[in-house]
């Protein structure tokens, strides 16, 4: 179908920007690749009046490693970050969730923030972003602020920011120590959303025991989510001591309303889900272990 | 709503239309320059059908308002061909290796093919089918057009454009 009508807007900077969204209140959105955006506008399943479009804010873009953080504009395509020799080096869980998402004429168009600001429960980064404790920086005319990725997902396509705020920036841990990696999905076709897929970044202390274990889980509820009991299960152990299966199971089993569509039921997708989170955790476990 | 004019170069050629903002790109091709060979299948994104260059890069017409590429070079299926209509190692291919059946996909696979080879010279069957994988054929003729990507491939190391 085609797009309802809307009045298209170029401010030229961020701060034009807000002020724009400021102005225009709940009729307006913003528009950046627009990946996720147009296809909701051609399924008339949004009609904003006003699109504000982002692609003169080049601030927006880049990627930047400071004092232990890496810094992804929000406007940086997913392409860019596939490209990123920094973010392969310093978030690995990035680089290797982002293959994963649409194909690549999509990952073109398509934005980090756009990605995380559209917050779709099946979507890849919002789970990785959950996984690694990320914080997102959004501007709005009352100025900056910074907000914890676990804060930031608060329903069905919905967030934390305002109105009137945009997404800018967000900031990954740069990885340290010992540790590991995973991100696993479960779609019918590659480039589908997932039916289930888990993020899990594990960090080992001197002795070996895991200090740090953040598992992000998508495609198994209204939002991404966190596993915490699984998270709590695994910290303090050793990996030895740690049943993949089982911790796929804790995680599941934490669950109270994981979705049923056409694609699976609620069981099935579970089923899954501990499946892909025991998957994803052998081989972040396997890389902590031996680099 | 605002009709807005909008410049683009596509095909070398420069362009331009007042337009309303909710027209896609792929709308813009077809009905305002009259290049057809941009074609439309499910409109949302999926099946790439409507894929064509925008600065380079390959994209879905259908999700990107002519609005936002104003200012950009477009190349669409008709521009892939040399000017005096010798056709691309990657439209040959797709001749010689029966890419093809009814065609209605084959101009989203061409320009998609042509941005992935030139980003991927050398690729294994693995990153073929990875390339693939945004555009859909309801033909079902994906074996014949993996055998064009291949054979694309090697006439593009054998030095061809």
């Amino acid at each position: 179908m085609k797009p309802p009508s809307f009045e298209y807007h170029l401010p030229g900077g961020v701060e034009e920007a807000v002020g724009l969204l400021a102005e225009l209140g709940e009729d307006a959105k913003p528009i950046a690749g627009g990946q996720s955006l147009v296809p909701m506008l051609a399924l008339r399943l949004a009609a904003p009046e006003h699109l504000v479009d982002l692609r003169r804010l080049d601030g927006l873009r880049g990627v930047e490693e400071r004092d232990g953080t890496v810094r992804i504009g929000a406007g940086t395509t997913q392409a860019a970050v596939q490209r990123s020799a920094e973010v392969a080096r310093s978030v690995p869980l990035m680089a290797r969730a982002t293959p994963l998402i649409g194909h690549f004429q999509i990952r073109n168009r398509g934005t980090v923030g756009g990605s995380l600001a559209h917050a779709d429960a099946a979507a890849e980064y919002p789970a990785v972003a959950l996984a690694l404790d990320a914080r997102l920086e959004a501007v709005s005319p009352r100025g900056a602020r910074t907000i914890p990725a676990g804060a930031f997902f608060t329903g069905l396509w919905s967030t934390a920011l305002a109105e009137d705020e945009l997404l800018t920036a967000v900031d990954f841990p740069v990885r340290r120590g010992r540790s590991g990696f995973a991100i696993e999905e479960f779609a019918r076709r590659g480039g589908d959303f997932a039916i289930a897929g888990a993020a899990v970044a594990v960090e080992l202390d001197g002795a070996g025991l895991v200090r740090r274990c953040g598992i992000g889980l998508f495609g198994l509820g209204s939002t991404p989510l966190r596993a915490p009991a699984a998270e709590a299960a695994a910290t303090g152990s050793a990996l030895t001591g740690i049943d993949a299966s089982e911790l796929g199971r804790t995680a599941l089993a934490e669950l109270d309303s994981v979705p049923a569509d056409l694609h699976a039921s609620a069981d099935h997708r579970a089923h899954v889900g501990a499946a892909i989170v025991a998957r994803a955790w052998r081989r972040a476990a396997e890389e902590a272990a031996h680099g | 709503m605002a009709d807005i004019t909008v410049r683009m170069r596509v095909n070398g050629g420069p362009r331009s239309a007042t337009v309303p903002p909710r027209l896609t790109l792929a709308d813009f091709l077809r009905e305002r320059c009259g290049l057809t060979g941009t074609h439309l299948g499910c409109e949302h994104g999926v099946c790439g059908a409507c894929t064509v260059l925008l600065d380079g890069q390959a994209v879905r017409a259908c999700l990107v308002f002519a609005v936002q590429a104003d200012g950009a070079e477009v190349t669409t299926v008709e521009g892939i061909a040399s000017p005096a209509g010798e056709l691309s190692p990657v439209q040959e291919a797709f001749r010689d290796h029966h890419g093809l059946q009814c065609g209605f996909c084959t101009p989203g696979f061409v320009v998609s093919v042509t941005a992935f080879l030139r980003d991927n010279p050398d690729p294994t069957d693995e990153q073929i089918r990875d390339g693939l994988s945004g555009n859909l054929c309801r033909c079902t003729g994906y074996q014949g057009i993996l055998k064009a990507v291949r054979a694309a491939a090697r006439r593009r190391q054998a030095g061809r454009p």
